[in-house]
């Protein structure tokens, strides 16, 4: 699958609580948690943003609370992946869960300029930046996380597997 | 090459003999666990599924305790799927409000979660149950409702940084100050995906409730679990609550470690973690003059009883300053008794301040104490990011027990000394 948009960049550390405050945290609706997304890190955010563009981030990105309601806002505000240097656990853990597409690239992550044209490959992670003409190389997935991805996420793949609990 | 406890956990649940560190395994759960804000998505995930039972309906425990009691009809609404739920799948352990508590206050003083376990929860907090010699994680959503469904869940084996205290602590230095000293020491994603092993003399030494206090902060180091040999204190905590079996592990000593970390604990202040990260610490001689409007006592790092009689301790016969708000909020219900019996809350609240029913509360900025732009509060809890306790632009400074009271009296962040007339 490629994706295509414009970047927008974050610093290091950005916290679940700066993707999706925990005020906003009384519903469940994709659509009403994607209107606040990333809303205490820059509060225009949703408003510059058009659906395919991506999100290019330091190190840590997601850390902090297990709201899967962070890459949950990511996705329905129309982001189609987030780069970053790194990811904290529980966040790679949910995006892969959910199927928002991550790119763990530091390469990418110093390179790209806010408002930089950037094409990824998500096969091979092979990130394209079209406007300074450069490409990057994310880390590929284990096989096993692959698999999970190209199920459609985890209660695909549990559904697929067939669940054995009687 | 020997195991470390992590490891022989994991491995012993994976019904394999041995794992090492980045193998992915797919291991049996002994508690899968959800609140009011996770749980209603892993609800609907689970419902999707079309099954008509969880895996084992003693081993998925469902607490509402973030927006409870309900804060807003949204809430109310969450908190009744979680209700609902629970009735329609017969689950043992639903917590209502009244008998509830912070969710990892709660499992270990009802005895759910045990040495040996391996343990998911809906909840970045989870790994506080390492404090008991288990492996406990956080995780999403989704991976709850999985676990719901099959009673088991995907790993990647962790790395181990194992960390040895040694020393004395010195006055008011307790498991708050150790985590903070050391998130602090390696930074927010110091031990990012791994497994932080606390061991050395001084964590003998150390009470339960402080134990729960450091593993419960391992995820704001990045860990993915935080853990503690057992010794005559976990068995000691787990004797009268414990109402199955477990087992008790232990590292080799030819186990392999990523690092290995000597602190000398008689070295270390009580510390103070500044706005907007847990790893801006200072210790206390070095915060400076810091005026704050708002002192918040509890949530599941600091709301366990130990934690409560230290406040109560410097606020006895004191009251706290008239800038200042006040709140205490035991971890559960049986904490919140215990309080009223020893006189803590009424010293709290003859002193001027809140005490609460057990709530998550103001820790995630969701009720009871949202703070105002510009504010300033001093927390036991365990997160000072942007916009954590409410208004984007308020400040959380995150400390122990001993300094909140002490910084209540004073109405600036103060050292416990400060208040205390026996110390010197
Ligand atoms: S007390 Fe705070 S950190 Fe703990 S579970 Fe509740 S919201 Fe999370």
């Amino acid at each position: 699958m490629l994706f295509k948009g414009r970047a927008f960049k974050f610093g290091n550390d950005i916290d679940t609580d700066a993707i999706i405050p925990a005020r906003y945290m009384n519903t469940s609706d994709s659509m009403e948690l994607a209107k606040h997304c990333m809303e205490d890190a820059d509060p225009e955010f949703v408003n510059k943003i058009t659906p395919g563009d991506i999100i290019v981030a330091g190190k840590n990105f997601g850390c902090g609370s297990s709201r899967e309601h962070a890459p949950i806002a990511i996705k329905y505000a129309g982001i189609s992946g987030v780069v970053a240097k790194s990811f904290a656990r529980i966040f790679f853990r949910n995006a892969i869960n959910i199927g928002l597409p991550i790119f763990e690239s530091p390469e990418a992550a110093e390179a790209v300029n806010e408002g930089d044209q950037i094409e990824i490959e998500a096969e091979t992670g092979v990130i394209t930046n079209l406007t300074r003409g450069e490409t990057y190389q994310a880390k590929p997935f284990p096989g096993f996380m692959q698999e999970l991805i190209s199920s459609g996420g985890l209660m695909a793949y549990v559904r697929e597997k067939g669940v054995k609990n009687g | 090459m020997g195991m470390t406890i992590s490891e022989k956990i994991l491995a012993a649940h994976a019904g394999k003999k041995y794992v090492e560190p980045g193998e992915l395994i797919n291991a049996k759960l002994d508690i899968v666990l959800g609140n009011d804000i996770t749980a209603p998505v892993a609800i609907k995930e689970f419902e999707n599924l079309g099954l008509n039972k969880v895996f084992d309906p003693d081993k998925v425990v469902l607490v509402p305790d973030h927006f409870t009691p309900n804060k807003d009809i949204k809430s109310a609404e969450q908190a009744k799927v979680l209700r609902e739920f629970a009735y329609k799948y017969n689950l043992t352990n639903y917590f209502e409000v009244g008998r509830m508590g912070i969710e990892h206050c709660l499992l270990p003083e009802q005895g759910l979660v045990l040495p040996g376990d391996l343990i998911i929860g809906a909840d970045s907090h989870t790994c506080t149950y390492g404090a008991l010699g288990a492996f406990a994680t956080g995780v999403g959503s989704t991976d709850m409702a999985a676990g719901m469904a099959t009673g088991e869940s995907w790993f990647r084996v962790p790395e181990t940084i194992k960390f040895v205290f040694y020393n004395k602590l010195k006055p008011y230095v307790g498991g708050k100050d150790l985590i903070l000293y050391v998130i602090g020491l390696i930074g927010v994603d110091g031990a990012r995906y791994m497994a932080m092993e606390f061991t050395g003399e001084t964590i003998k030494e150390l009470s339960m409730d402080s134990r729960f206090t450091m593993a419960n902060m391992a995820v704001e180091a990045g860990a993915k679990n935080g853990i503690f040999e057992q010794d005559e204190k976990t068995l000691a905590y787990i004797e009268k609550r414990a109402k199955r079996p477990y087992t008790l592990y232990q590292s080799d000593a030819n186990a392999n470690y990523d690092r290995i970390i000597e602190i000398d604990v008689s070295k270390i202040e009580p510390q103070v973690a500044f706005p907007h990260l847990p790893e801006n610490t200072r210790p206390i001689s070095r915060v400076g003059k810091v005026e704050i409007d708002q002192v918040v006592i509890g949530s599941c790092t600091n709301g366990r009883i130990e934690d409560l009689r230290i406040a109560a301790k410097l606020l006895k016969d004191k009251v706290v300053h008239p800038r200042v708000r006040l709140i205490v909020l035991p971890g559960t219900q049986e904490i919140y008794l215990q309080a009223v019996r020893e006189g803590i809350a009424e010293t709290v609240v003859q002193a001027g301040g809140v005490f609460s029913t057990p709530t998550c509360g103001p820790c995630l900025g969701g009720h009871m104490g949202i703070l105002a732009k510009g504010e300033r509060a001093v927390s036991t809890t365990n997160r000072n990011f942007v916009g954590r306790m409410g208004h984007p632009q308020s400040e959380v400074y995150l400390s122990s027990p001993a300094i909140a009271a002490a910084s209540a009296v004073l109405g600036r962040i103060a050292d416990p000394k400060e208040v205390d007339e026996d110390a010197v």
